[in-house]
Formats: structure tokens, sequence, C-alpha cells
């Protein structure tokens, strides 16, 4: 057999013990750094970083619901080094407009969300459409914990550590056609469950969507959990997607139905207020929302109330692994 | 009964009741923020809740007069310059909270902010004109500038009300998020309907006196 697998052919034993790209790429500067001697400090932050990533999880398990267990993630820019938000504000904090339009609404009125029995449908330009059942796609793929930034369109940001595997995983398997472009992702809109749904803020369901060279990109998450956990309800229960370096509300909640298409999708803010929310919405502190800067942001639970909010970076940080998807676009124009 | 809340509200107590529950918020929010109650974002919290209570107060003081003559209670009169003045406490909290916890105390930010952004800019609009309203409103200056003078003065507050009301849409309409603004639309729409009814049936009163005079 010339096809190599982990058992035969490598060297590495396993892929976490292969050099981070960036890491390998910037090995000139920590020769510099070396040289300079500023790198006792970092090398130290370093290390006690891979003490914690080779450990059980990046941060505690706040102990409120099903465990999930996951190796830490070899993927480039998986594992920010900065501290995670505190499991409180992560999960009481947020944006699910289909259970209230106040922060607090969500962690108050998602217990009705009903998370099992629960299927995606795969439908549109694929090979192999269908149901996949939740417990299908929890088994998929090998699940990994990252560390990523989250940036509100709001201006505030936290840094979360999720469980779930590449979207890409899930879209090789159901093998897109080549007409197919877009990937488009609708989330569940029960009235009965959730309190919200009809009400005329936006058009139910809840439609975001990508474009299928940024939904298979290896950043793109197809979450299950979070610090170490099954996701509680109103982060998203039982799977959602996170797509680290555009504004959360790209990253739908609830998924209950994900369409190949050759068409952009209509998603659900871009038809709300089109002059307020791009199709891309890649976070971008030169392109300013109408109504309020970009360029800074607060990050919840660190920046004190009088501490100046921090640089919104391009493409949350990210750009080191994304820049190259949106090459040669205008990014004022196709915000 | 009408008598005696007149008489209740002409009281010695009356004001400096008045006065405590009208800062009662202000208490509250310097509570909440000093122990960490204002969950997971406060300068939000802080910028949103100073902004809700001075439409609040606003609408407060806008209620006195219809009040005060629909109810028959002239002794609601004495509360109306207090009132006035929380507005003014109150949306001052508001810029300050902005200015400080969005802004940075960044003079030049700021005033880049202000003209770039309408939502702003008709918020800042409002508390300009508001100032020249909190400046005259003790006895001295309202001598100074006679009444008629210091009444024209301060129907200002007419436009602030509608300026205040288009800054929290503004503010709202990017997520199309409008159930609280209707709330304030309707209570501050119909108090300054109230007026121009007012202002309508007074007219008629005068036009056939004036009609008889130029005979």
């Amino acid at each position: 057999m010339l096809i190599k697998n982990q058992t035969n052919g490598f060297n590495h034993p396993v892929a976490s013990e292969i050099t981070d790209r960036t890491l390998y790429e910037s090995r000139r500067d920590v020769l510099k750094m070396i040289a300079t001697g500023v790198a006792g400090g970092a090398m130290a932050t370093w290390a006690s970083r891979q003490a914690l990533a080779q450990g059980s999880g990046l941060v505690p398990r706040p102990g409120k619901l099903q465990a999930l267990s996951a190796r830490p993630s070899a993927v480039a820019g998986a594992a920010t080094m900065e501290k995670p938000t505190s499991y409180k504000d992560a999960s009481s904090y947020n944006n699910f407009y289909e259970f209230g339009t106040d922060k607090a609404d969500p962690a108050a009125n998602a217990h009705t969300l009903k998370i099992s029995p629960w299927t995606v449908e795969i439908e549109g330009l694929v090979k192999k459409p269908g149901k996949l059942g939740l417990e299908e796609l929890l088994k998929l793929s090998p699940m990994e914990e990252r560390l990523y930034r989250l940036r509100c369109v709001e201006g505030w940001s936290m840094v979360i550590p999720w469980v779930g595997y590449s979207l890409a995983e899930l879209i090789r398997q159901v093998e897109p056609l080549g007409s197919a472009k877009y990937v488009e992702f609708v989330t569940l809109a029960d009235p009965k469950t959730m309190p919200f749904v009809g009400s005329r803020v936006l058009d139910w369901p809840y439609v975001e969507g990508l474009r299928l060279d940024e939904a298979m990109h290896p950043l793109t998450l197809l979450g299950f959990g979070m610090y170490g956990e099954v996701l509680p309800n109103q982060s998203g229960a039982p799977v959602r997607l996170v797509v680290p370096w555009k504004y959360g509300f790209k990253s739908g909640k609830s998924i209950v139905k994900i369409r190949f298409t050759d068409k952009q999708p209509a998603t659900a803010w871009n038809k709300a207020a089109a002059n307020e929310y791009g199709f891309y919405s890649n976070v971008n502190p030169n392109v300013d929302h109408p109504r309020w800067s970009q360029a800074t942001e607060r990050r919840i639970g660190e920046d004190g109330l009088f501490a100046k909010k921090r640089k919104t970076l391009m493409f949350n940080g990210y750009e080191a692994q994304v820049g190259q998807l949106y090459a040669g676009m205008d990014l004022k124009k196709l915000f | 009964m009408r008598a005696f809340v007149n008489q209740r509200l002409s009281g010695r107590m009356a004001k400096p009741l008045a006065f405590v529950l009208a800062l009662l918020p202000f208490v509250w929010l310097c509570l909440a923020a000093a122990l960490d109650w204002l969950g997971a974002n406060p300068a939000e919290a802080l910028e949103r809740s100073t902004g809700d209570w001075t439409l609040r107060m606003l609408c407060v003081v806008l209620a006195i007069t219809p009040l005060r003559t629909m109810a028959g209670l002239p002794s609601l009169a004495r509360f109306r310059r207090m009132a006035g003045l929380f507005v003014y406490f109150y949306a001052v909290l508001h810029l300050l909270a902005y200015s400080w916890f969005d802004m940075g105390f960044d003079l030049v930010d700021i005033a880049k902010d202000i003209v770039k952004r309408p939502f702003i800019l008709v918020g800042f609009t409002a508390i300009v004109l508001l100032t020249p309203l909190a400046l005259t409103s003790f006895n001295r200056a309202i001598r100074a500038l006679g009444g008629r003078r210091w009444q024209l003065l301060h129907r200002l507050v007419y436009a602030i009300a509608v300026l205040a009301l288009v800054h929290f849409f503004w503010m709202r309409a990017g997520k199309n998020n409008f159930a609280e603004v209707a709330v304030y639309a309707q209570i501050l729409g119909s108090l300054l309907g109230w007026r121009v009814a007012q202002f309508v049936k007074k007219k008629k009163l005068q036009l056939p006196s004036m009609v008889r005079s130029q005979l």
C-alpha cells in the first residue's frame, strides 16, 4: 500500500506533535527574541499554555451539564493564548432572539428548547442528501477543543473553549456537487418552545450562510459543546456553527438544516438591515457599523468599567489563517 | 378626595420625598455597579439604564401639566422644576457613561463620533438643547428673562422629547426592536398631543373675539 496512515509511514505518532504552522513560520522571530533577551517571559507563558493543552482540557469544567470529552485541536489558530471568559458570563450574556431580545432572556427562557431527538437535514447540491441524527453527528469525527475569540457585532467580545470538529469533516462526507458555491444554515424556529419566534424583529427561521470555501476552512467549527460539556441551550444546543473570524451572529445556533446552493443565501440580519449587516460580516476594525465604531471592543469580564476598550483585530485576529479567502476583494463594499 | 391629594402634595414632606424617589434609580445603579450586579457587561447596562431613566423622567415632567389640568391638582406644579432637573441629571449621566465607558474620555474621538453618527448627533443635540433649560431653572433667571421669554425658551422641551425619541428609535432600528420604543412614543405622543389639542381649543375660543375686534 502506498497510502500512509498514522500507524504506517509517519514518524509522528499523533497530529498534535507536529509543530503548529504559525509557530514554525515564526521560528526566526523566536530566535530574534532569544537574541534580544525577551524570550524568558514569553517562553514561560508558552510553556504553561502547552502544559494546559496537554491536560484534560483548557479550562475546568463548570460541572453543570453532561461532559463532552475532546482532545486539543491541531488546527492552526485554534488555540488562542488568551484567558477564557468565565462560564457564567458566557452562558448568561447571549443573543438568541428566538428566546428574547434582552441578553439575559436566552438563559432565562431557553430551558423549553427540546434538543432530543434532534436531526440535521442535509439538502441541496450534494451527492448524499439526507437526515443525520445527533448521535451520528457526534460520532462523525473526533471531538476537538478549540479556544476561540468571539467578537459580537455590538462591540463586545469573549474567549470561549468550544468542543466540536471542523465543519469540513461533515461537508466532505456529504460530497457537495461542483455546482455548490454556498452553504446555508437554517436554525430551529419552533413557536411552541421559542417564545419570540413570530415577533417582527426578524424573518424566521434564522438563516445564516457561508461561501463554500469559508465553510470548508478548518477553523469553521461545527460545535457541540463548550467548557468541556455539551452546549447549554442558550448557546445553541445541541449543534451550532462557530466561525471565529466573523461577527458572532454569523454562527447560527441550534441548526436543523444545512443546504448547499449555487446562490448566495439570503441571511437573516442582511434581510433585516442590508446597510448594517453584510453577507460576509467579517470582523473588520476598518469598516464601521453605521451606528458605532468597530475599531475597538470590550472583553467581557476582563476589561473593567473604566478600562479603555481594546483594539479589534482584522478578521478577529485570524488574518494569517483566513486572509487568503478574501484576496482581491473590496472588504469595504463586501462587508 | 381631590382636596386631600392637593393638600398632601403641598405638604412639607412632599418635595423631599419626590427628590429621594427620583434619586433612587441613581442610588441603585451606583450600588449595583459597586457590587457587580449589572451582569456580564456593566458598562452597557449603565449606558442603557441612564438613557432609559432620562426618557422616563422626560415622561414624568411632561405629564405634570396635563395631569394638573385634567385632575385639578394645581399643587403638582411645584414638582415641575425638580422633575425637569432630574431629566437633565440622568441625561448628563447618560452622556458621561457614553463618554467614559465607550470613548474613554477621548474628546477627539467623541467629536468625530458625534459628527459621524446621526444617532449620536441627535442625542447630543437633545442634551445641548436641554442645557439652557437647566441653567435658567432658578427664580432669578425666570425674572431676568421675563415670564413670556422664559416660557418660550422652555417650550424647547417638546423638541427635546422628539429628539430623545428619535435617538432611542435609531439605536434600536438596527435590530428591528421597537417594542419599548413604541411604549415611549405612545406616552410622549399623547402628552404632546394633549398640548396640541389645548392649543387648538384656545385658538377656537380666541377666534370669535378677534373677529369681533376687527369689526
